[in-house]
């Protein structure tokens, strides 16, 4: 009986059919995807405070609403992400809850602080462009509710990228200083984004099931190659390098030679040892605590409602 | 009081992969024969793989003569689409 259902189960992965909330599915299957969704989830919801950092102090109404636009597609990107990790059984109070105690993960990249106005600009350039390499296979991922949510957030990428392009474009346009504002802070998230794919394939554990299950479609090596072919091009046009001497064309394989990012400061940021790391879960829990209140009255409203409804 | 069945509102997923969407609705005593009826109403011709009928009571609708006002917040914010950013035609993949 159970193998039946295994086997049901790994012929519609194998087929790229998607499996849907009430199949069967193995537990370790289950868990992966709780995890990896949650992580995911996380990490949209800790990402909005690097450039939320910067949104009273944007330089023009202009920058200043598209820069609210896009934190707050952050938070939605969040919410979607959650809402899939219940089609699971997960519990939301409960991912937050080990969140703030830091039983749970979320992506390094936002451990980084955000020193200038560039680094708005060089996250959606660089940053949300690695999200993006991350997210576009994702989007045939083998659970269907994590596939979904991957579509809608892939679609709203595209303006963040491109919005940071184009704030960095005008910003090479005016002053020397400006302009040596951009590398400097290319120079500083050049490293971190190409971190976010995660470590070297021969010392990622989670891969090769991930990838069996169909839930990971591309190693993370092969799309940290993908993101250094697609950036360079646009870095050339942007009239900024990277802070790479590996960096070069190599003919035979028509890709990009690069050096590998500092893995043992990626270790150290992901055990919590990165610049804001505790700043980053002390605001989180600050608002989740502050926000108590809200979620009280909330309930208290709603009950009142009910009773006045069943009186009536 | 009335006596007929209730309204049930039916949503059908086309396959795997797919949200489940709203095809229309149909009266059933409860909700088990709703989704035998929904099963014979909508997909006699294999139009899906699965089915959800939630009861039209149960659905909070936003009302149609609200609509521009409910939707104008996201009228004006023209920069939340890709397309407001104007980007050379040279530089590739954005």
């Amino acid at each position: 009986m159970a193998d039946d259902l295994e086997l049901r189960f790994e012929r519609t992965v194998q087929s790229e059919a998607r499996i849907e909330p009430r199949d069967w599915m193995p537990d370790g299957y289950r868990k992966t995807l709780i995890r990896q969704i949650a992580q995911h989830a996380h990490s949209e919801i800790i990402g909005m405070q690097p450039e939320g950092n910067w949104i009273s102090r944007a330089p023009s109404l202009r920058r200043k609403a598209i820069l609210l636009a896009k934190v707050q597609d952050e938070a939605g990107h969040g919410l979607y992400l959650y809402s899939a990790t219940e089609t699971l059984g997960a519990d939301r109070e409960d991912l937050t809850t080990k969140l703030i105690e830091g039983r749970q993960k979320y992506s390094s990249i936002f451990n980084y602080p955000t020193l200038t106005f560039a680094d708005v600009g060089v996250i959606g350039w660089l940053v949300d462009g690695a999200a993006i390499c991350n997210q576009v296979p994702l989007c045939r991922t083998s659970y269907g509710p994590y596939a979904r949510a991957m579509i809608r957030i892939c679609k709203e990428e595209s303006f963040h990228q491109r919005q940071g392009y184009e704030l960095l474009m005008t910003m090479m346009r005016g002053t020397q200083q400006q302009r040596d504002m951009v590398q400097d802070s290319v120079n500083r998230w050049w490293w971190p984004a190409l971190m976010m794919f995660g470590p070297p394939d021969a010392e990622s554990t989670n891969t090769e099931q991930s990838m069996a299950w169909r839930i990971k479609r591309d190693t993370n090596d092969e799309l940290r190659q993908k993101f250094v072919n697609m950036s360079v091009p646009q870095a050339e046009a942007l009239g900024v390098t990277f802070p790479d001497p590996e960096l070069k064309w190599n003919e035979e394989r028509g890709e990009y030679d690069f050096g590998q990012p500092d893995w043992d400061e990626f270790w150290q940021v992901v055990k919590g040892g990165g610049v804001c790391n505790e700043q980053r879960i002390a605001h989180r829990r600050k608002a989740h605590e502050d926000g108590a209140w809200v979620r009280e009255a909330a309930a208290a409203h709603a009950a009142k409602h009910a009773r006045k409804e069943g009186a009536a | 009081m009335s006596t007929s069945w209730p309204l049930w509102e039916v949503f059908v997923r086309g396959k795997r992969g797919l949200n489940h969407v709203h095809v229309g609705s149909l009266h059933a005593p409860d909700a088990e024969m709703a989704l035998r009826n929904a099963r014979d109403v909508y997909t006699r011709r294999n139009e899906g793989v699965s089915i959800w009928v939630v009861p039209a009571t149960e659905i909070t609708a936003s009302s149609p003569d609200e609509k521009d006002p409910f939707f104008a917040p996201a009228g004006d914010k023209v920069y939340r689409h890709p397309t407001f950013y104007a980007i050379p035609e040279d530089v590739p993949h954005l």
